[in-house]
């Protein structure tokens, strides 16, 4: 059975106190925490197996190497892609949609093409896409979800035409927490000849990813959302489209031959990795989804429910306290207002308490403006995140509203 | 209020409560901007709340009027103005904001956290400083 008071002892830093207090982290969707098994596994890479890769052919650089791409492997597995050729490390999820965008992208894009994006994406997959759009005159065609945060299907079957050249979503809004039918989309897109990027950012740690099933053509994630180390990123691609893609930066490891008037570039995955990799992140990103995959996904899925309807019904007790997105499929990050006190001032106080939410805009500024707000707060939380920790950053929050309304 | 008198408060506050009690008392002095006022020439920017500087440039002095529409950062704008209005450029440039907040026991808001606006706050004075240096 799973059980997050067990699994929270995995992790150091949850039981160490924050001035004090005990360490109630309710803000795992910005970044996660890391389990002891990474920590030891990048202590051993950097102890006693570091070496740069695929270079030297000494004990160190064969070990270094054959680690890394046992990484390639491990991410392979965590999402089911047909093959580790398909699996592109990148520096960050964010990245991964940038080489997306700049090679696929701008190779394929044309005036009078459509980009389809939710209004609900965060920075990273929205951004990119705008200044895409403006580079290649491509239109970003935008569908909305319900007022609940809902994915509406007609809604998004109404962007769609023959124009539609890439369709790039969330599979989880960072700020609504609604989850994507990412298999539907992927089938629809398919049927008016458009490709698919998907941000499973939050969703990776929420839901088994199955890019098979999905039949997505893009998929990126982050390491560090994954209870893995930032620096490192996963890009999957269907390797048949990867064949056809320019190169995205240029440098060492990418190339097949290089003379002084030409090179030709490796295949890939390696011809997306320019320069020497982000090596030991990758390795410790493969021990964080190792750990993950320890766990069977439908019990995590099952004891998140249970956290998400707990949670939900205490702040739905608190007086003036508005939870945006309450999405029918969702995730566990809850996005909220309370009347009259400012996300910042609310989380000073709750910092004090111990108790560490975000506040902002969340890097989905458009959104968050849409909602009618400049700034909200959110919790989120992790397979750590037990009913004792809800309690005590409700109790917070109450203890925060008092402090405001008795000023 | 001098700034030496600030501190003389703060150091009779030895709870974070009480000195965010302070703080909110602080800030409700100041007046409210106007929809004029808050424009994006005068905004500050940060993440987690909006705030607006607007500078005076005076014969031998800057001065400086600030809002928020977060309480305790309305608080923090207090202090903030009290430590560098009426001073010249180059005594602005000189103070060290770091060490005042220190005293004040409130030195993690001015420290550089992502974009929570306080530190930009203070680098953008700084930056009229040097513009009416150059004047």
């Amino acid at each position: 059975m799973f059980d997050a008071h067990i699994v929270k002892k995995d992790f150091p830093i949850l039981n160490r106190l924050i001035d004090g207090k005990k360490n109630i982290y309710m803000d795992t969707a910005a970044s996660a925490q890391k389990p002891l098994s990474l920590i030891k596994t990048l202590e051993r890479a950097y102890l006693e197996e570091y070496a740069n890769v695929h270079r030297g052919s000494y004990w160190l650089s064969e070990t270094a190497t054959e680690n890394y791409e046992h990484a390639r492997n491990v991410a392979a597995k965590f999402i089911n892609a047909p093959t580790a050729d398909s699996i592109i490390f990148t520096r960050s999820a964010t990245e991964g949609i940038n080489l997306v965008a700049a090679t696929y992208g701008c190779a394929n894009l044309t005036s009078g093409d459509e980009i389809v994006l939710s209004r609900a994406e965060h920075h990273a997959n929205f951004v990119t896409w705008q200044q895409t759009a403006l580079k290649t005159g491509a239109k970003i065609v935008y569908f909305d979800l319900d007022k609940d945060g809902n994915f509406v299907w007609e809604n998004f079957e109404k962007s769609l035409s023959g124009r539609t050249k890439i369709v790039a979503v969330t599979a989880m809004s960072n700020v609504l927490g609604t989850i994507f039918p990412v298999e539907r989309i992927c089938a629809a897109a398919h049927n008016f000849g458009a490709k698919v990027l998907i941000d499973a950012c939050q969703f990776a740690v929420h839901k088994k990813i199955d890019v098979q099933k999905f039949d997505c053509d893009f998929l990126a994630f982050s390491g560090h959302k994954v209870y893995g180390p930032t620096g490192i990123g996963v890009l999957y691609g269907k390797y048949d489209l990867l064949k056809e893609m320019p190169p995205y930066q240029y440098g060492g490891d990418m190339i097949e031959n290089v003379s002084y008037e030409k090179t030709s570039f490796a295949l890939p995955p390696a011809r997306f990795e320019a320069g020497t990799p982000a090596i030991v992140q990758a390795i410790g990103l493969a021990s964080s989804l190792e750990y993950l995959m320890k766990f069977d996904f439908n019990e995590i899925e099952k004891y998140e429910a249970e956290l998400i309807s707990y949670t939900s019904k205490l702040l739905l007790d608190i007086p003036n306290l508005k939870i945006l997105g309450t999405a029918h499929e969702k995730g566990g990050v809850f996005s909220f207002a309370i009347d009259g006190i400012h996300p910042q001032d609310l989380a000073f106080i709750l910092s004090k308490e111990g108790v560490a939410i975000r506040t902002g805009h969340f890097c989905a500024q458009p959104l968050v403006n849409a909602l009618g707000y400049t700034s909200l707060a959110r919790a989120s939380l992790g397979i750590y995140t037990t009913k004792e920790d809800v309690d005590d950053f409700v109790s917070a929050l109450v203890k925060a509203k008092f402090f405001f309304e008795n000023d | 209020m001098s700034i030496e008198s600030l501190i003389d408060d703060f150091s009779f506050l030895d709870d974070w409560e009480d000195r965010y009690k302070y703080l909110i008392e602080l800030g409700s002095q100041l007046p409210h901007f106007n929809d004029a006022q808050k424009v994006d020439q005068w905004k500050i920017s940060g993440c987690q709340s909006q705030v607006w500087i607007i500078p005076h440039f005076n014969q031998h002095t800057l001065s400086f009027q600030g809002d928020s529409d977060a309480i305790i950062v309305r608080g923090i704008i207090a202090v903030v103005l009290t430590i560098f209005n009426d001073k010249s450029a180059q005594e602005i440039l000189d103070i060290d904001v770091e060490e005042i907040f220190d005293k004040m026991g409130l030195k993690e808001h001015i420290t550089p956290n992502r974009r929570s606006g306080m530190l930009s706050m203070v680098e953008k004075i700084k930056f009229y400083a040097r513009e009416a240096l150059v004047k």
